[in-house]
């Protein structure tokens, strides 16, 4: 089921959260909502699912309009961040809760109940009580509850918040598995960039009640319409160079590194401009020499992060295999892929 | 539970602190069942002729239609109390509703005064109503003022419900009446619990507000009859047989409080926990 905000508006006590938000989820979709805490990620998910009520704007299930519904006629599956399941209920009771509510026949309750747990293994806890479980068994849970009803929509909201590590990567491929299997249409909100980017079709990132870009993970990473997007994407994170435009490329504002940059020759001298450099763009191969000194070095195992000190005092990330050679206090001399340096105007905005 | 500690030196201590107490209630009971020489507190032979009351109307009247008067008081104030203090609480706790700042406010000022300060206005109160005088006044008097505090009970105990329960049972399509049914009020069952337990000792020994709200009325409660067994002016007057007569009063009370002290307990965690 397609799912549609138009001019999606949001006010808190006078205090507008959303001003005039607009966002199609497709058919069979998962959408991340991605973006730091508390810049409207959850209050978007909860007026789609009937929490909140909209203060202006139109939500659409397909071509019915839901704004002024109330939660339990919208058929929309939520999982909350602490998975809010019935501590005096069983499992099978927790999941079989939604059903109930409806006066489905106990035969056919049994059933479906048996059959979400199937999907979402966890056919052999349906006796415990959720105080029983694991956190990542109680997600099962949570899931299994949201779905059992058939929703048009799923909504998770930071599902992945409460585990630790290795249940996270777990989980992860489970609720995309559970999703893909189901064929249901999905907004994930989330702050985790790397979940974004794995779960999900396409992300859209958030930033103070607004959305700035949506687009497909690859495409976000190496397209990023603000300096913002940039820096949310990636891990390690980009690293940025302030400075300014200098005869068709981009020089450091002590002169020492000039970038030639093809978007520059546009650009009047001297315009304000600040350069990304992704950390797999710099290191020992490349177009321009740059030398600098290692403040930090870290191994990760099969790769080897590094951020070098211009003599200017900005400072590059640089990722790259494992190997034994450099260590923090070295002066090197590295080199840069200048076709892959993301300029950006003083305003953050993408040249 | 496990100690790491040795705990005598605290009971011994406790067990000081208590002990008149304790001495007052031993000699209560042996004196129900024992007869002693004028003059002595050592008792000298056994008897059960001080409990004859329970079947014999004539040693102080009839102490079953106090019982059961007493019975139908506690009951009916026990309802009334969790009723009202399980909606109302609820409402403070979760509702948008107006004026909830001024109620909170109110209920609190409510606990602030004493029985006596409220009893003129009351009194005129049950007057207009033409409730004075009757048993169905005196509960609604006794239970109004016991409202205050459990609805403040119950109001902590739904607060540490999380919200997000009561949002997934709204998504899961049940309305807001059913959510408060099957998931709200089972998790603050131990609040509920402990909650009668308080309103029906608080109700059993209730003795001001029938002697001042119903002075003439054709009821009696055990308080009230207890009252009559100890005039020493009365005809069947006997201090022992009052004695028994007490000790059958504080009988359910004292099992009540045995039975159910680690629930009682509960009222003071405001928590599901524990
Ligand atoms: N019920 C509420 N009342 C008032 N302000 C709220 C409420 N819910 C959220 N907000 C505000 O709205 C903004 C966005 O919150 P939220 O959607 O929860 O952020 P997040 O992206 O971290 O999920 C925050 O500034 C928060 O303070
Ligand atoms: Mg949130």
């Amino acid at each position: 089921m397609q799912i549609v905000l138009k001019d999606f508006t949001k006010t808190f006590d006078g205090n507008t959260v959303i001003d005039r938000m607009n966002l199609t989820v497709e058919d069979g979709e998962m959408l991340a909502l991605l973006g730091p805490s508390g810049c409207g990620k959850s209050t978007t998910l909860f007026a789609v699912c009937g929490i909140h009520r909209v203060n202006g704007g139109q939500i659409l299930f397909g071509d019915r309009d839901v704004s002024n519904l109330p939660s339990q006629q919208r058929n929309v599956g939520v999982v909350f961040q602490n998975y809010a399941l019935y501590p005096h209920m069983s499992v099978f009771e927790n999941i079989a809760f939604p059903l109930t509510v409806r006066k489905d026949s106990k035969a056919d309750v049994d059933r479906a109940v048996r059959d979400i747990a199937e999907l979402t293994h966890i056919s052999e806890l349906l006796e415990r009580r959720p105080g029983q479980l694991s956190g990542g068994q109680q997600q099962r849970v949570a899931l299994a509850r949201a779905l059992v009803r058939k929703p048009d929509v799923l909504l998770l909201d930071e599902p992945l918040a409460n585990l630790d590590a290795k249940l996270r990567l777990e989980m992860r491929s489970e609720i995309r598995r559970i999703q893909l299997e189901t064929g249901i249409t999905a907004i994930l909100v989330t702050h985790d960039q790397v979940e974004a980017m794995s779960m999900c079709e396409r992300i859209a990132i958030m930033k103070g009640g607004k959305i700035i870009q949506i687009d497909t993970p690859k495409d976000m990473y190496s397209n990023p319409r603000t300096s913002f997007v940039a820096g949310f994407l990636g891990n390690p994170p980009i690293s940025f160079l302030k400075g300014r435009a200098e005869a068709g490329g981009f020089v450091l504002d002590d002169g020492s590194l000039r970038l030639p940059l093809p978007v520059a020759s546009q650009i009047p001298d001297g315009t304000d401009l600040t350069v990304g450099i992704r950390p797999e763009h710099f290191g020992r191969a490349g177009d321009v020499p740059i030398s600098g000194k290692v403040i930090f070095a870290e191994t990760q195992g099969r790769e080897n992060l590094y951020d070098v000190a211009l003599p200017d005092g900005s400072v590059l990330r640089s990722v790259q295999p494992a190997q034994d050679d450099v260590r923090a206090g070295d002066s090197v001399s590295w080199k840069l892929e200048s076709a892959a340096a993301l300029v950006f105007a003083e305003d953050g905005r993408r040249l | 539970m496990t100690r790491n500690y040795s705990n005598w030196p605290i009971i011994l201590v406790l067990l000081l602190i208590s002990a008149p107490i304790i001495v007052m209630y031993a000699f209560l009971l042996v004196d129900t069942v024992t007869t002693s020489p004028p003059g002595s507190a050592i008792p000298n032979g056994f008897t059960l002729s001080h409990w004859r009351f329970l079947i014999d109307p004539t040693a102080t009247g009839d102490v079953w239609g106090p019982t059961l008067t007493t019975i139908l008081f506690t009951a009916s104030i026990v309802l009334i109390v969790l009723g009202v203090s399980s909606t109302a609480g609820y409402a403070l706790s979760r509702l948008n509703m107006p004026f909830r700042r001024f109620f909170l406010g109110g209920i609190l000022v409510m606990h602030a005064f004493p029985l006596v300060t409220l009893i003129i206005g009351v009194f005129l109160v049950l007057q207009f109503v033409g409730l004075y005088n009757t048993l169905t006044g005196v509960v609604l008097v006794k239970a109004g003022l016991m409202l205050p505090f459990g609805i403040w009970i119950m109001k902590g105990f739904y607060d540490t419900v999380p919200w997000e329960i009561e949002m997934a049972g709204v998504q899961d399509g049940a309305s807001r009446f059913t959510v408060w049914r099957r998931l709200i009020l089972p998790q603050v069952r131990p609040g509920l619990f402990a909650l009668a337990l308080f309103a029906a000792i608080d109700a059993w020994g209730e003795y001001m507000l029938p002697r001042i709200l119903a002075p003439s009325a054709d009821f009696e409660v055990l308080s009230i009859y207890l009252n009559t067994v100890s005039d020493p002016d009365s005809t069947t007057y006997n201090f022992n047989l009052f004695k028994s007569v007490g000790l059958f009063y504080t009988l359910p009370i004292l099992a009540l409080y045995a039975i159910f002290r680690d629930r009682l307990m509960n009222i003071f965690g405001g928590g599901t926990k524990g």
